[in-house]
């Protein structure tokens, strides 16, 4: 009797299933130890070339930057008044790839999303790695880098401090503790797994895992300790990723020029950095999900639920987005209005449709079952995402540049030279190359987060 | 110590600008006038400005690329359209000497991370070079695009051997990477200031006057003191009735109320003339609320030449 009354119950189950299959409950804990263990192991060939083509995209980035310092950045064909360029649009993409790393691992943490376990050491590590990214373009942008160290704060014998009502000295303050904290964050994260490592590595990388595991036993007291110290930090992340990117948005929000003076850019550039971010990790998702056979724990419904987390942030920068056309468009100042109108009709007028196009238009892919379970699919879409938001970026720095207060400095014609487009790619190189060296050295599942969600939820079942 | 500094002055640190009675007892506060109508737009004033400050001619490539270096340029305007449809096609082009502006509340002064652009006691915006990262904030933010930044190490390449001898030794030769502007001549400035100071009188009117207003053939560009009210500049601030601290000046007070007026009563050139015909003093993108202590006068324009 009992078995016709479960399989009425599986049958009614299935009908309610989703088409692809989630976490197995009954998977063996060794067995989870063992598929993310086989990713730490001799990389396939393909792994190379992928690899030495980053190493060959940075080192022609590392080149640029070098004839640059050497030359002055009159070679990227910066001129006034377009100081900035690449490298500021770049940075705030950088920058805003960080933040949905911190969504997953502290704010879903926070909210008891279990389904973020098997996802979000990856989305972590990405944070760091392009916020150390963001970090290399303040550099290569500063005019005297040598002498960057001007805008920390410290005591020091000249009494000098830097200018506290800048907001380039609240971007460097941030972003360090932004820095810091997610390092951290992910390190302290992933001791329980490193523990594991160790355990199953032998000869030199036992040493290197044993040190970096710092004695961790799994004893009660050991747990009870990390779970308060990983709540806690991962409290303090969520106002420090907050404030980074509003503080990013205050770079210009605070200025004055038509086009950046606008009150609402701290939530569009957190908004825009959450959405960037998402797609980002779908992309890394999906990679990641075919590179190491993930498929048992990267499932497609957790892509599903990742696919509606990033489209209701889409929906969310849109509205914001459409929120600041409307307000300058009947706001009383001329001079935002002709800059919006500019950015629509002049020489990036293609390039600013693309991106309401692709920022708003195309996630509307995500709303449909059909297309976001197809994994090859979501791949083109989330990499158009991220596409749409780089020149979302670009749109905010240039245009203004180009058509600012004074009539007498308006040119058309700027563009990005070789120089600058070649350090782009290089910090496209730096990332992909930081990101496969992470994923080969640290497991890019959390092992011991599988397994917490799998018991709860066999839990949950009885 | 520095930390000490920091939070017993931290309000000190702080200052609002623009105040309102900031110069009332100052000894000086330096500001120009600009007569646009007597400017033939000849250059002089640029060339002088290359030869007091040591500016880097950058050659005809660079200049092409937008990175020429000049602190004050002369501005060509034609106004709209074809010159046969131009309002006044006889009188030929209009010029306007644009230099940095030495705002009382400068965009440029609280975006510097590191402080390089402050504003002195006697009102200039002064740029420190030593201090300088470039990051070019200043000039992203200034709205008359005035500062100018050194994109190569032009002391290498702009003054081979033996025109570096020509170079002005009281003025800094900038590297590469650090930002410039007009500095109204500060070294002129010092320098009068601390020859007064050894007499123990203050710095006269005409005394000091920068490189541009000594080599303008047309006396268009006045410089001076207008703290002290008996200076050329300060009564032609007064006679133009420009308030420093002011972000709308009397002249458009009147010009809006008049064309209000005369659109009322239907004679929009009859009721134009009152009073307001004199006043012609108006200052670069007020409304921002920059503060600039730069006059200029409007162009007189008349249908008859």
């Amino acid at each position: 009797m009992s078995t016709v009354v479960e399989e009425l119950d599986s049958i009614g189950e299935r009908r309610f299933e989703p088409k692809g299959k989630d976490i197995n409950e009954d998977i063996a804990w060794a067995k989870i130890n063992t598929d993310v263990l086989r990713s730490l192991e001799r990389p396939r060939p393909i792994f190379w070339v992928i690899f030495l083509s980053a190493v060959a995209r940075f080192g022609v980035g590392v080149a640029c930057e070098v004839y640059q310092y050497k030359t002055g950045l009159g070679v990227a064909e910066l001129r006034n008044p377009h100081v900035w360029g690449l490298y500021i649009s770049t940075f705030i993409f950088w920058i805003g790839m960080s933040h949905s790393g911190t969504l997953l691992s502290a704010i879903l943490h926070i909210m008891h999303a279990d389904w973020r376990k098997p996802i979000y050491r990856f989305a972590e590590a990405m944070t760091t790695f392009s916020l150390m990214t963001a970090g290399l373009f303040v550099l290569v942008h500063l005019g005297r880098v040598w002498q960057f160290y001007y805008v920390v704060a410290y005591p020091n014998e000249r009494w000098t401090w830097p200018n506290f009502s800048s907001p380039l000295v609240w971007d460097a303050t941030a972003i360090g503790s932004y820095l810091t904290t997610s390092v951290i964050f992910l390190y302290f994260g992933m001791i329980p797994d490193l523990a594991i490592c160790r355990d199953s590595a032998t000869g030199f990388r036992r040493t290197f895992y044993r040190l970096l595991s710092v004695g961790w036993q799994g004893t009660d007291r050991q747990w009870a300790n990390f779970r308060i110290t990983y709540l806690t930090i991962a409290c303090l992340l969520i106002p420090l990723a907050v404030s980074v990117h509003s503080i990013v948005a205050t770079d210009f929000a605070v200025s004055q020029q038509p086009g950046w003076h606008t009150t609402s850019f701290p939530p569009y550039f957190v908004a825009g950095a959450l959405y960037s971010g998402c797609a980002a990790i779908i992309t890394l998702f999906i990679i990641l999900r075919h590179t190491f056979r993930f498929e048992e724990y990267m499932t497609i419904p957790i892509l599903e639920k990742l696919c509606k987390l990033t489209f209701a942030i889409s929906m969310v920068w849109t509205y914001l987005n459409l929120i600041e056309y409307a307000s300058t468009w009947y706001g009383t100042d001329v001079y935002a209005k002709q800059a919006l109108i500019y950015r629509a009709t002049g020489t990036y007028k293609y390039w600013w449709w693309a991106m309401n196009f692709l920022g708003s238009v195309v996630p509307f892919a995500l709303a449909l079952r059909v297309l976001r379970t197809h994994v090859p699919t979501m791949m083109v879409v989330s990499l158009l995402l991220n596409l749409g938001m780089w020149i979302e970026r670009f749109m905010i720095v240039t245009p203004t540049f180009a058509h600012g207060y004074y009539p007498w400095t308006w040119s058309d014609v700027w563009w990005p030279n070789w120089i600058q487009i070649g350090i782009v790619a290089g910090s496209f190189g730096w990332f992909t190359l930081l990101f496969m060296l992470f994923c080969k050295i640290f497991p890019s599942v959390s092992m011991y987060e599988v397994k917490e969600m799998v018991y709860h939820r066999i839990r949950a079942r009885k | 110590m520095s930390l000490d500094n920091l939070i017993s002055n931290w309000s000190k640190l702080r200052v609002r600008r623009p105040q309102l009675d900031q110069y009332k007892d100052a000894p000086y506060k330096w500001a120009m006038v600009i007569d646009l109508d007597s400017c033939t737009g000849c250059n002089a004033c640029t060339t002088a400005c290359y030869a007091e400050n040591n500016l880097p001619v950058v050659g005809k490539k660079r200049f092409l690329e937008g990175q020429v270096m000049h602190w004050l340029r002369i501005e060509c305007y034609w106004g709209e359209g074809e010159e046969s449809t131009q309002e006044f096609p006889e009188q030929g082009a209009a010029f306007l000497p644009m230099m940095c502006q030495q705002c009382e509340s400068a965009p440029c002064e609280i975006v510097c991370p590191v402080g390089a652009t402050h504003h002195t006691p006697d009102g200039l915006n002064s740029q420190v070079y030593n201090r300088c990262i470039g990051s070019r904030y200043c000039s992203a933010n200034c709205p008359y695009k005035v500062r100018y930044f050194n994109w190569y190490n032009y002391p290498e390449s702009a003054w081979p051997s033996p025109l570096e001898l020509q170079l002005s030794p009281d003025v800094t030769v900038r590297s590469k990477g650090v930002m410039e502007k007009c500095t109204f001549c500060v070294q002129r400035l010092t320098e009068a200031k601390s020859k007064a100071r050894t007499e123990k009188r203050n710095v006269q009117d005409g005394e000091v006057v920068t490189a541009c207003a000594q080599a303008c053939p047309t006396s268009a560009i006045h410089f001076g003191n207008i703290a002290d009210s008996s200076s050329t500049v300060a009564k032609m601030w007064k006679a133009q009735q420009v308030e420093l601290s002011a972000d709308k000046q009397k002249k458009d007070m009147k010009h809006e109320k008049m064309s209000a007026a005369g659109e009322a009563a239907g004679t929009g050139a009859g009721a134009a003339s009152v009073g307001a015909e004199k006043l012609r003093g108006y200052r670069v993108f007020e409304e921002l609320r920059t503060y600039p202590s730069v006059v200029y006068l409007e162009r007189i324009r008349s249908t008859e030449v």
